[in-house]
């Protein structure tokens, strides 16, 4: 069963910039993968439930207390861009 | 070949505490192996001389005066690149990290560090662990130490590659879809996946969160017990981890397979396994059944339909997970006029092509509209493969199984054939859905000889029977060889 995928559509939600020849590749091995990958639906899964995590634990509970956290200019020290104290990037919002 | 570097993690203890050398002196033979094997094999990223030094002075300086840590004190060992070590360079083989040096250690590598355990350095992967061959490395692939034209497995290929050739006592992979198992299957060495959640993976960089689990390579099954549990045991850092008791990893070890349960997977038994692996397989059954063990054959439907799953949810679970590095808070950045067009750039600079791909396939796979017939349909074989599972231990104690469907095979063979690629994780994979342990044990080496993987599987939280049946297997198989180094110098080193 060919798959139909818009693959600038699926770029840009996966926020990658591809040239007019990766979006051809990828576009065409996404198709074979998903061919195969499609064999899934010929299973009849009618009243199976999802498993999303192999583990059937609930919630995991630990005790509310105060620690320390990764000191700042440690942490900033890794950032491609910081400024007193805050990661910097381009401008987000244009200007009223 | 043998020297210092090839003994066995409880032989190197005895030698540590007996005086016959020290832990530096140890660490200086392995360091002396790596700079002959490096040139050939690419098992290493980053050497951490001046760290790993400091740590084996240490070592010495405590059992000197009586602070003894226990089996991995003073031991050389070596670290995938995945796993964040505070100070050192943590790249997960991709362009993304060069230069990354976390804020932190994992919880794994802090437990090492507690444990005595010096650290070598970190080992080569495919890039953020996705990849069968270690040949999606941002910095050039790992080679396998049996037949250099080969990979050594992936994505752990470069910890199996160094156990292997002695440039550690005993290394950590992580494993999603066999990333620990192939490789040391491919290599000739121990791998181990334990029970999802045994091991905290707080720090390890996350590839799909569900399925991730770190596990020691070694080059016996005891030295891969003692590994586990230095590492093992609940951890308030990680929510998924287990909160129980660890497992008796290595209290059965030397009680055989007399009148244990095995079940083969008649599913990766079939077409599709190479005819020495197979044959290799079948051997080592008989020789455990003739050990006394009651053999079955048990069939696991799911198992045809497992791989389609997981090369649907491992990319969905890595397409959500590798959104962080987006250019702003460590990593890659590549400027653009809207914050947008900056991450767009910088990803696309990034991510080599394999991650680039299952992001994209992960991304497609969730969006709107394809969930349900993907995503979904994919949680639904995974609950159908533990259900397989949770039925076949009703009646057996352990499930084996090749490894791999093949031995190494030739670099550049694959690359340009994903879906050739994925089928390396055939017989890995079930293991990840359920999240229980396997683990692979070298059995023999084919015609052109390279080794042949033999894989014990158990039930959640069955790592005692399970080494149990490895070491058996080990025992059995009595593989003693070991690949041939490229140089003479080996043997003083």
């Amino acid at each position: 069963m060919p798959v139909e995928i818009d693959i600038a559509k699926v770029a840009k939600l996966a926020r990658i910039a591809l040239t007019d020849e990766e979006q051809e590749t990828y576009g065409r091995q996404l198709a074979d993968i998903l061919e195969h990958a499609a064999r899934v639906q010929a299973l009849a899964t009618d009243g199976v439930k999802p498993t999303s995590h192999p583990l059937t634990m609930v919630n995991a509970f630990r005790p509310d207390e105060v620690t320390g956290s990764l000191p700042r200019d440690e942490v900033l020290a890794m950032a491609p861009d910081a400024v007193d104290g805050y990661f910097r990037v381009p401008k987000i919002l244009d200007e009223q | 070949m043998t020297g210092l570097s090839d003994l066995s993690i409880e032989a190197a203890g005895t030698g540590l505490r007996d005086g016959s050398f020290t832990s530096v002196e140890l660490l200086a033979a392995v360091v002396r192996r790596a700079a002959i094997t490096e040139a050939h094999h690419h098992a290493y990223l980053t050497i951490d001389r001046d760290g790993a030094r400091l740590a084996a002075e240490r070592a010495d300086g405590e059992l000197a005066d009586g602070t003894d840590r226990g089996h991995l004190h003073g031991i050389p060992i070596a670290l995938k690149d995945n796993m964040c070590t505070k100070g050192l360079e943590t790249t997960a083989s991709s362009q993304m990290l060069a230069g990354y040096e976390p804020p932190y250690d994992g919880t794994a590598v802090a437990r090492l560090r507690a444990a005595g355990a010096v650290i070598v350095g970190k080992t080569n992967l495919d890039e953020f662990a996705m990849g069968s061959s270690t040949e999606n490395s941002a910095y050039g692939p790992t080679r396998n130490p049996w037949d250099t034209d080969t990979v050594p497995g992936g994505s752990s290929g470069g910890s199996a590659a160094a156990v292997a050739v002695g440039s550690a006592l005993g290394a950590y992979g992580s494993d999603t879809g066999g990333s620990i198992r192939q490789p040391a299957a491919l290599s000739g060495v121990v791998g181990v996946k334990p029970t999802y959640g045994l091991v905290s993976r707080y720090g390890l960089i996350a590839f799909a969160s569900s399925l991730d689990q770190i596990g020691p390579i070694a080059r016996s099954v005891g030295d891969a017990a003692v590994l586990l549990e230095a590492v093992a045991g609940w951890d308030i850092h990680d929510a998924t981890s287990y909160r129980g008791d660890v497992p008796a990893i290595s209290e059965g070890l030397a009680d055989g397979v007399d009148g244990v349960r095995i079940g083969v997977v008649t599913e990766l038994m079939a077409e599709g396994i190479h005819d020495e692996v197979r044959s290799g397989t079948q051997e080592m059954i008989e020789q455990l059944s003739a050990a006394g063990a009651v053999v079955t054959e048990v069939s696991l439907p799911a198992t045809e339909f497992a791989l389609s799953a997981y090369y649907l949810i491992a990319p969905a679970e890595c397409s959500a997970n590798l959104a962080r590095f987006d250019g702003v808070r460590y990593g890659l950045r590549v400027d653009g006029d809207t914050t947008e067009e900056m991450m767009q750039r910088s990803r696309a600079a990034g991510f080599g092509p394999e991650v680039t791909r299952r992001i994209l396939l992960g991304t497609y796979a969730l969006s709107a509209g394809y969930y349900d017939a993907f995503y979904g349909q994919a949680q639904k074989v995974r609950t159908l493969m533990r259900q397989d599972f949770e039925a076949a231990y009703k009646d057996v104690d352990v499930l084996v199984s090749p490894t791999s469907p093949t031995t190494a095979f030739p670099i550049g063979e694959r690359t340009d054939d994903p879906l050739a690629m994925y089928y390396a994780d055939v017989c890995t994979i079930p293991c990840n859905l359920s999240g229980d342990p396997a683990m692979s044990v070298p059995i023999s080496l084919d015609t052109a000889g390279l080794p042949i993987g033999f894989q014990v599987m158990a039930p959640a939280l069955g790592e005692e029977m399970m080494f149990r049946v490895g070491a058996a297997v080990e025992r059995i198989a009595d593989f003693d060889a070991r690949p041939a180094l490229a140089s003479d110098e080996v043997v003083s080193a």
